[in-house]
């Protein structure tokens, strides 16, 4: 099935005796058939949760303290319970829209184990009384998009999903809906007017959850892909089972995925909220230091839309609040290192030009400043910036995320930390991601960028509009 | 043909039945008529308007949003080169610029053959296997230049056609739903009860 | 009305009563006025003490108003109301708060971030858009904070980044809301040196809208407005984030009857309307508030002129009414007004035809021509048809006048729409008809006839506020939104009513009847909708009668005693050589009424023919004196809209030529012909408003100061009549013929149209539309012409496929050129039926 130049998981990825929860049936090469998760224990949680009733499953759920794995890190038992009372149909939205710079762990879940999403997707419903659910998977993912039909496939032909799941009175859909190439559709609320056919542009708050009102209208539950594939395991182990992994506030595993200048980039099932920096970016199970010895300059700890990390911050836990303490996030669990040959405007430009393609174009800070940041950044690379183009940064900066910003502590620099998270004029964090990404490398590297500009001509005042 | 074959229409029928209101199908709709014509004709919008019983307009602003949907001719095979951080980090500008030069083309347009579209591309979700890029939103691992070299090769020679369906094909599977296995997806407006699963009176939460 | 020439006030938002300047500008230059909501701010004194009849002395304490919600806003404790957003309830306490992209009668979306202010719910002052969270208890609001004044200012900077600085060539230039808080709330200059967005600059996106994407700053407040309140959702955002711009579907132009609406309330020059661009500029343009009277919904407006030509209407908010909204027919055949065509000179026929003349002298043959019928006749060979296109007084002189002749054949109306007693129902208002529970629609297109009344009925079945039943021959404008549309045969609508009985009942029901087709009698409708009352006595009536002051004409004196002296049997008896004259008072029935073959022999059968009116017609063309009559714009005074709202309409340029408002024409003629009493005696248009006020029943509020208060204007009562006895007396269609169906649609040749340059080529043309499988039965080619044979005449049309023509039904638009379905037109027959053959 893979050519000669596909490679397609990381040697080492299920290495080591970590408690694995979601990446269980990873070591298997048909590990997304219904035929390998039937023999390793699918569809075990769904029997279970049928057999407890769906009050004391929500119930387990709740008991877990499982945080969503999207981002927000928001409890989803929590979450669960902001639909309103008796208000009907309840959907449910999978959002497998993964595409945050540097995260890879939701596309491996449905490319390998599309069943165990399935089960976790089914779990949800009966609990939460969701009547459909929509498994939103980005577009670009022609895998994963093959592998979850034929699992439905399978799973409709052996009584899984559809009506009268294994007999008993619980019946649902589960739809697979392509996406097609946006990423914020990853935010929820533009997941939900992608799903109704409409341009991936965020909605209004308030109201201030899907939960309330989301799809067409309705209560509506949307969750990562991560986040409901840990629910088989624990409507078949139990509460108790998953938080005796990780910390109390960080109960459960983790997937992170670990890119760029490292031995042995990969994806990793990480104990949570316990593992640190140090651990995963040096660790022998993990990715065994810097590549070809060199030194660490800087990581961004939480996809591309965190602020920076330096050596400083290394020691800190892979857990939200520890990290939004130290002036940054979790985010969507993806790290990306960079060693010390790392051109750092160069690289925030890949960031900023990312967020900058990708805002919507809704609100004017993000469609207007975004681009505006790009083209500075792209100038101050190219040669042709002036030193006042670095404090015009920051003044672009101020309109999207007004007051202090966050960034990490500098031993080199001096510098404290100013925690997560910052103020915004946006709807969504697309217009904050850009200004975010360029923002704490030019704090913590000015002098790079320095190096980059050439003292900045008399400024020549242009009125705004004529009169 | 640009509006959708009697066999499509009846896929997309299938497909609008999935959804309480019909307009949700619009994007799976676009990607079909994408995989029956290459790319996404101004008489397939319109005829998608006419089965969703929205405007065109209302089609095209939708299409027009999501990169994936191309509105003139691409090549059989779309390569799409990420150029993200993790990428950018482990070489993924010299892999764009030898693809230029092996494809002789600019990245953003297409080989005279009418083969090959190269594209600069954002995060593909492969970070870990930087570089990396997609053909056709399949994905290729740790590419080095003779990696690409060998790849464009065995498009030519159709070594690859057997993975690779040309643009436009998403899977090369489709979900089905057995009539007899559909629970259905009534209006929102049309429910009023909670599902039978749910007892009456006690909130899930 | 003061005739003061202010600097022209913003009229994209709701203007209701009060105006207030909007925030200061910076170069010396009047900012246009945000005009806002006020209504009821009298609950100042609530902290009066009640008296307690138990006599406890005990405090009640101040009493608490669920509506009311205390909030503090730059430091001043203010009242504000329960679900209000913050930008409203600060405008309504003069606190401007600078926006785009809100407009009060849209839905809020929170694009252009401009009216970021600080609120403090109790968690910390949080920079938030005013135009999306509501007021609550003890919020704290800072709207000039620094944090509050950084962020607008960055909003201002951004959003002239990609803004082209072509200000000086620009239409909106000096009425532009970017241009006004560029200065009153921008950074003063900008630092964006990068390069601009580039477009084409401004390309068409229909026959009466240009767009400059340029300038665009992507409010979505055209699209917003295309979707929720037009229905037409034919311009969309395309692409994404930097590169988005509005757009139409390649070669599917925004063809909506409600386009204008859109130039109106774009907050920069991005959306041009052709009538107006480059004819003025604002600091030019002087203005008048009044009423539309294109059809009698009545829309509020203001009258724009420079240079004493007018150049633009403005849709002005008035709540009950239109909401600000306009159609594009009202708003833009102000062309007519300045049409090289208009009879400017009054004319009498002489051996050389029709001859322009003085005034005295035409007015001297027009006594002449009315003595001698006189004494030729007595009055009841003189017959006085029109009144509609007019104002109350102008209507109302010529009642007196006819009244004092003794004159009784008269009538506002012409075959062409439901008998006067119609007024006399329980009536219903537009607010009324948008609440109903349900809205029953008996036979009229109401898009095709009275555009916005459409808008606030598609309002209320989008928002759920009401279920819609139709009943109607072919798919109508509202169609698509109806709960239930019921098709029937032309002149069966009786039965379809009966035996939809049960979806009739019910509290809250407002029937909106009108005249869906000319080609059956109007007993047909009459009988229809008997037959609803009886079976829902308590559903109220709106009127759909489509001329602009139809109603109004009615009501003050021009509505025919009886049918033996309404419209037809005035043209029936001149056809028939029984009338010495026959007077039309902005009149053309030979166009006007649906029989033309009627009319055209009442006017050649009548001996006299005195036309007052502005624009030449066929009709004008046949009289013996035509006298000049003032148009719209040109004359001040009262219109009554369908739900019985009298407004004022204002004059706001000098009359063409030497043409004179239609009263003053029957006051000349009342003192040349020795009238005594009050019409000899009138000496401006404000006695002719009293008299009505005096003399017409349900008009007594109808006075200057009550019409100078509310802009919305008085709502009069028609004395109650019960629905007089129609029958009906079609029968079944004979299955080889078709059943025709003569409908309106909203541009044709009606003079107002037909002068309009601009909108004068939107009309459809005529055409044989017929359901695609009748086509197939008939054997021809779609577009090809067939022959319509009818009992009296035929006539001969291109054949139009349209599915939402029942089977069996041929439906052909009113008054059209190419073609003359009207020739088949019967006043006398119930219905008509044709025979179709291949021409």
């Amino acid at each position: 099935m893979s050519t000669a130049i596909t490679r397609e998981y990381t040697p080492g990825f299920y290495e080591g005796d970590r408690p694995k929860i979601v990446t269980s049936r990873f070591e298997y090469e048909d590990s997304h058939t219904l035929e390998r998760f039937e023999a390793t224990g699918g569809y075990e949680g769904l029997k279970a949760a049928l057999a407890m009733g769906p009050e004391a499953m929500a119930g387990e759920v709740k008991a877990s303290t499982l945080l969503g794995r999207g981002g927000a890190g928001f409890p989803a038992g929590v979450k669960w319970g902001f639909t309103p009372q008796g208000v009907w149909p309840r959907y449910l939205v999978v959002n497998g829209d993964e595409s945050e710079p540097g995260t890879y762990k939701d596309r491996l879940l449905m490319e390998r184990d599309p069943h165990q999403l399935i089960e976790g997707c089914l779990i949800a419903c009966y609990a939460a009384g969701l009547s459909q659910c929509f498994l939103y998977v980005r577009g670009e993912m022609a895998l994963a998009h093959e592998r979850i039909a034929q699992a439905l496939n399978d799973a409709y032909a052996a009584g899984y999903v559809g009506k009268n799941i294994l007999g008993s009175d619980f019946g649902v859909d589960i739809v697979l809906h392509w996406g097609a190439g946006a990423y914020v559709v990853g935010e929820e609320t533009a997941l939900i007017e992608s799903l109704e056919g409409e341009r991936g542009m965020p909605r209004l708050k308030p109201p201030y959850f899907p939960a309330a009102v989301g799809l067409y209208g309705q209560p509506t539950i949307v969750n990562n892909v991560e986040t409901l594939a840990n629910l088989p395991f624990i409507a078949a182990n139990g509460s108790a089972a998953f938080t005796a992994i990780g910390t109390e506030t960080s109960p459960g595993t983790r997937m992170v995925a670990i890119s760029g200048h490292v031995k042995r980039p990969g994806v990793y099932e990480i104990v949570n909220g316990s593992t640190t920096f140090r651990d995963i970016i040096y660790g022998d199970e993990f990715c065994q230091g810097i590549r070809d010895g060199n030194e660490l300059k800087a990581f961004v700890p939480g996809g591309g839309s965190a602020p920076w990390f330096v050596a400083d911050q290394l020691d800190i836990p892979f857990e939200g609040k520890e990290a939004g303490a130290a002036g940054s996030m979790l985010g969507s669990g993806a790290v990306m290192v960079m060693d010390h040959t790392t051109d750092i405007p160069e690289a925030a430009l890949t960031l900023v030009r990312f967020y900058a393609h990708e805002s919507c174009g809704k609100c004017v800070p993000c469609r207007e400043g975004g681009t505006w940041l790009l083209r500075i950044v792209e100038r101050i690379c190219s040669g042709h910036g002036t030193d006042a183009d670095l404090d015009q940064l920051l003044e672009v900066g101020q309109s999207i995320c007004p007051g202090e910003m966050p960034h990490a502590a500098s031993e080199r620099l001096g510098l404290a930390a100013v925690p997560f998270p910052y103020k915004m004029t946006t709807i969504c964090f697309v217009g904050p991601s850009a200004y975010a990404s360029i923002h704490s490398p030019l704090t913590l590297f000015r002098d790079e960028f320095e190096a980059k500009v050439v003292p900045a001509p008399k400024r020549v005042s242009i009125p705004v509009a004529a009169g | 043909m640009s509006r959708l074959t009697d066999s499509n229409l009846a896929i997309a029928r299938e497909i609008i039945s999935r959804y309480p209101r019909k307009k949700s199908a619009l994007i799976p709709l676009l990607h079909l008529t994408q995989e029956q014509n290459g790319y996404v004709t101004d008489e397939a919008m319109r005829h998608l308007a006419e089965l969703l019983d929205i405007t065109p307009a209302e089609v095209i602003g939708t299409a027009t949003f999501y990169e994936m949907f191309k509105f003139e001719p691409v090549g059989t095979y779309v390569i799409n080169v990420c150029q993200t951080l993790s990428c950018a980090l482990l070489g993924a500008g010299n892999l764009m610029h030898h693809a230029e030069a092996k494809l002789g083309i600019k990245s953003g347009s297409t080989t005279e053959d009418g083969m090959f579209t190269l594209e600069a591309a954002e995060c593909q979700a492969a970070c870990t296997e930087a570089p990396t890029l997609q053909v056709n939103y399949r994905h290729r691992y740790r590419v080095t230049t003779d990696d690409f070299d060998q790849l464009v090769d065995d498009l030519r020679s159709g070594a690859l056609s057997g993975e690779i369906p040309p643009h436009g094909t998403l899977g090369r599977n489709r979900q089905h739903i057995p009539a007899d296995k559909f629970v259905g997806a009534p209006d929102p407006d049309d429910v009023t009860e909670g599902p039978a699963w749910i007892p009456v009176k006690v909130e899930s939460t | 009305m003061s005739e003061e020439e202010d600097t022209v006030p913003s009229t994209d938002e709701p203007t209701e009563a009060v105006q207030e300047d909007a925030p200061q500008q910076e170069q010396g230059k009047d900012v246009p006025a945000e005009e806002i909501a006020e209504e009821v701010d009298a609950a100042e004194d609530t902290d009066s003490v009640e008296t307690d009849v138990q006599g406890d002395a005990v405090d009640p304490g101040p009493v608490v108003d669920p509506n009311v919600v205390m909030v503090t806003l730059n430091g001043r404790e203010v009242e504000a109301r329960a679900g209000e957003l913050v930008i409203a309830a600060a405008q309504r306490h003069d606190t401007y708060i600078p926006h785009f992209c809100y407009h009060p009668r849209m839905k809020s979306v929170g694009m252009c971030r401009q009216c970021l202010v600080e609120v403090d719910t109790g968690r910390g002052m949080q920079l938030q858009p005013s135009c999306m969270i509501t007021v609550s208890p003890e919020m704290k609001i800072e709207t000039e904070s620094p944090t509050a004044k950084r962020a607008q200012e960055g909003m201002i900077e951004l959003l002239l980044a990609n803004h082209p600085l072509d200000c000086p060539v620009c239409d909106k230039g000096g009425e532009c809301p970017l241009q006004d808080q560029a200065f009153s709330h921008g950074p003063g200059e900008s630092r964006y040196i990068e390069e601009k967005r580039h477009y084409e600059k401004p390309i068409p996106i229909s026959d009466l809208v240009l767009l400059d994407r340029e300038r665009c700053i992507l409010c979505d407040r055209c699209t917003r407005f295309a979707d929720e309140v037009a229905g037409d959702k034919l311009i969309h955002f395309t692409q994404r984030g930097n590169e988005t711009q509005v757009m139409t579907f390649p070669d599917e132009p925004f063809a909506s009857y409600f386009s204008g609406n859109t130039v109106q309330i774009c907050p920069v020059g991005a959306l041009t309307a052709e009538p107006y661009r480059f004819k003025a500029r604002p600091w030019d343009l002087a203005q008048e508030e009044s009423t539309c009277t294109s059809c009698s919904v009545g829309c509020r407006v203001v009258v724009q002129s420079s240079r004493d030509e007018i150049l633009r209407y403005q849709g002005v908010d008035s709540d009950p009414v239109n909401h600000g909204w306009l159609c594009d027919k009202g708003r833009f055949d102000f062309e007519a007004v300045n049409s090289e065509l208009r009879i400017s000179d009054p004319m009498v026929r002489t051996e050389a035809g029709l001859t322009p003349t003085k005034w005295s002298a035409a007015l001297d043959a027009a006594t002449r021509l009315i003595r001698e019928s006189l004494e030729a006749g007595g009055p009841d060979s003189i017959g006085l048809l029109g009144g509609a296109r007019g104002t109350n007084e102008d209507a109302f002189a010529w009642a007196q006048l006819a009244d004092a002749l003794g004159i009784t054949h008269r009538d506002a109306q012409f075959g062409d729409g439901l008998p006067a007693s119609i007024l006399g129902l329980d009536r219903a208002t537009i607010d009324d008809a948008a609440n109903a529970s349900t809205i029953v629609v008996l036979g009229v297109d109401v898009k095709e006839e009275l555009p916005v009344l459409y808008l606030r009925l598609r309002d209320a079945v989008v928002e759920k506020r009401s279920k819609l039943v139709e009943f109607a021959s072919i798919d109508t404008g509202l169609t698509r939104y109806a709960t239930q549309s019921i098709r029937h045969q032309p002149g069966l609508q009786t039965e379809a009513i009966r035996d939809a009985a049960d979806l009739l009942a019910g509290e809250n029901v407002v029937v909106v009847v009108g005249r869906g087709n000319l080609a059956e009698s109007a007993d047909e409708t009459m009988s229809a909708l008997a037959a609803l009352l009886a079976i829902n006595p308590d559903a109220k009536v709106l009127p759909a009668l489509r001329r602009g002051n139809v109603v109004g004409a009615l009501s003050v004196g021009m509505a025919p005693a009886d049918d033996a002296h309404d419209g037809l049997a005035t043209l029936r008896a001149a056809a028939d050589g029984k009338l010495e004259l026959l007077i039309l008072l902005g009149a053309d029935p030979i166009n006007d009424c649906p029989d033309s073959d009627l009319a055209r022999r009442a006017i050649a059968g009548a001996r006299r023919v005195i036309s007052i009116d502005t624009h030449p017609s066929e009709s004008t063309k046949l009289a013996d004196v035509v006298l000049a009559a003032a148009a719209y714009g040109e004359k001040s005074g009262t219109t009554t809209n369908l739900e019985g709202r009298v407004s004022t309409v204002s004059d706001k340029v000098t009359t063409t030529g030497t043409a004179r408002p239609d009263w003053m024409i029957a006051a000349e003629l009342a003192i040349m012909l020795d009238i005594e009493g009050d019409i000899a005696d009138v000496a401006s248009v404000g006695d002719i408003t009293a008299a009505i006020a005096a003399e017409v029943p349900g008009f007594a509020g109808v006075t200057p100061a009550a019409l100078a208060a509310d802009r919305n204007g008085v709502l009069v009562t028609a004395p109650t009549a019960p629905l007089p006895d129609a029958t009906h007396h079609a029968g079944q269609r004979n299955s080889y013929d078709h059943r025709l169906v003569v409908g309106r649609k909203l541009y044709d040749r009606a003079i107002g149209t037909a002068m309009s340059h601009s909108i004068a080529k939107l009309a459809p043309g005529a055409g044989a539309h017929l359901h695609p499988l009748d086509i197939d039965v008939l054997g021809v080619a779609v577009g090809a012409d067939v022959r319509l044979i009818g009992a009296k005449a035929s006539a001969i049309l291109p054949v139009v496929s349209n599915p939402g023509v029942a089977r069996g039904v041929v439906w052909a638009p009113f008054n059209q050129a190419g073609g003359s379905i009207e020739d088949l037109i019967d006043a006398s027959a119930a219905v008509t039926d044709v025979k179709i053959e291949v021409a």
